[in-house]
């Protein structure tokens, strides 16, 4: 349940935002990061952004999270 | 991270404490971490890693997961839940059983995804599975509110969310596991931020960390445990500074109690925790499962031989309960700590199982 993923917000729309993470995009609910804007970084949980964090922590955890699948891929 | 995972470890071994110490992670990310980097075989012996009730699956109480198959069994209404509860063995059967004989169970995601069901769907009575801590219940907020504005009547949660700080009070206070530190969830953290564990360190003396999830976040974590006990000074320190800030997302917590209240919760395993779960508020009661569908549970048994509760509670190690690996495996779980993808013997099983003849 602890699972979250970094994302880049790229569009907002009201409640929802389009965000990208490792070349993915996904929409996402930011009821919970009011103050979000695009060009931010955000934790996301099950759809949801829970925490708008800065760029260099959203990249060291893809960063992990790369390393992690291209191990899963061998 | 500024330090190697080789230079944190000699450092950990380095400055290690004469006394044997007790952490325990509260976690089930951080249980999954420490078995999948090895740290247990990396750290000094005088660190005990213990696992904690860290999996909301796991801490579910059989009675609770009667109560869903009951309302599966009685009603035709629509099941939303996140993955891991589908396997959770109740008595005699489980979502997944239920699932093939025929039961509207659906997996999601997002619980935004049983909303826009009921939305959609409008002849479909549609029930959310709320589990989770704190990461989660904001979630489940959003989406109650959401359907009180937009007027949504066939939409409902079974709610079975929990609070993490109060569990961890039941645990400082318990004299069987005596815990010298506590590694904190990172990402209930998120929501809540450092402040609601500040009772562990002013009223109980205990170190708490709130770690990231890489094995260097980890080794760095208990690192900084290690120099509080050192120093004798008790905090509440933030390593998963990347994400963790001191005051969280108050807007999220502000929405938690906006929906809720903090209610009595029994644990499996640790029993009734006061204050430990929430309720709707009178407002949002009509969205309640539990209200609308109301069943007669007759008979709530754990199944025999299993240890879930114990393991929990940090008495036991997975691997010190009979049926593991032998009854109770993966592909044939007996309690919801085999079942879950954050449960204790899941990953001590997917990780660890060859271990068991080295003492911990």
């Amino acid at each position: 349940m602890c699972l979250a993923v970094p994302a880049k917000i790229i569009k907002i729309n009201d409640r929802t935002a389009v965000a990208e993470t490792l070349g993915v995009k996904k929409e996402i609910d930011i009821s919970l990061v009011p103050a979000v804007r695009i060009g931010d970084f955000v934790l996301i949980h099950a759809g949801f952004a829970i925490q708008i964090i800065e760029k260099e922590d959203a990249v060291s955890i893809q960063n992990y999270l790369k390393e992690y699948l291209d191990g899963q891929k061998h | 991270m500024d330090k190697s995972i080789e230079k944190l470890i000699s450092s950990l071994k380095s400055n290690k404490l004469v006394n044997k110490i007790n952490i325990m992670e509260v976690c089930g990310t951080h249980t999954m971490a420490i078995s999948r980097y090895g740290l247990r075989q990396l750290i000094p012996e005088t660190i005990n890693l213990i696992s904690g009730p860290g999996c909301p699956v796991c801490v579910t109480p059989a009675v609770d997961v009667d109560q869903v198959l009951e309302i599966m069994k009685q009603y035709d209404v629509s099941l939303f839940t996140f993955g891991d509860m589908l396997r959770v063995p109740g008595t005699g059967s489980s979502l997944y059983l239920k699932k093939a004989e025929g039961r509207d169970i659906n997996i999601c995601y997002s619980p935004i995804d049983s909303l826009d069901y009921a939305r959609k769907n409008p002849d479909r009575k549609v029930i959310f599975l709320a589990i989770g801590f704190e990461t989660t219940v904001p979630l489940t907020a959003v989406i109650v509110k959401r359907a009180y504005l937009e007027k949504i009547t066939n939409f409902y949660i079974f709610n079975t969310h929990k609070l993490i700080p109060e569990a961890l009070e039941l645990l400082a206070n318990d004299k069987e596991i005596k815990i010298n530190a506590f590694l904190c969830p990172g990402h209930v953290s998120a929501i809540i931020g450092s402040e609601p564990y500040g009772f562990l360190a002013d009223k109980y003396g205990i170190p708490c960390v709130i770690s990231g999830f890489e094995p260097e976040d980890i080794l760095q974590s208990i690192a900084m445990i290690q120099e509080q006990i050192k120093k004798k000074t008790p905090e509440i320190e933030i390593q998963y500074n990347r994400v963790v800030r001191k005051e969280g997302n108050p807007s999220a917590v502000k929405l938690i109690y906006e929906i809720f209240d903090k209610s009595d919760s029994a644990w499996r395993g640790l029993g009734n925790i006061p204050g430990s779960g929430l309720k709707l508020k009178e407002k949002f009661s009509g969205f309640d499962a539990r209200i609308r569908f109301p069943v007669k549970i007759t008979r709530s048994v754990e199944p025999a031989g299993c240890e879930c509760g114990n393991v929990l509670k940090g008495i036991k190690k997975p691997f010190e309960c009979r049926l593991f690996s032998k009854t109770c495996r993966p592909e044939s779980p007996v309690g919801p700590c085999m079942v879950s993808s954050e449960g204790s013997c899941a990953a001590y099983y997917k990780y660890e199982r060859e271990l068991r003849n080295i003492k911990f």
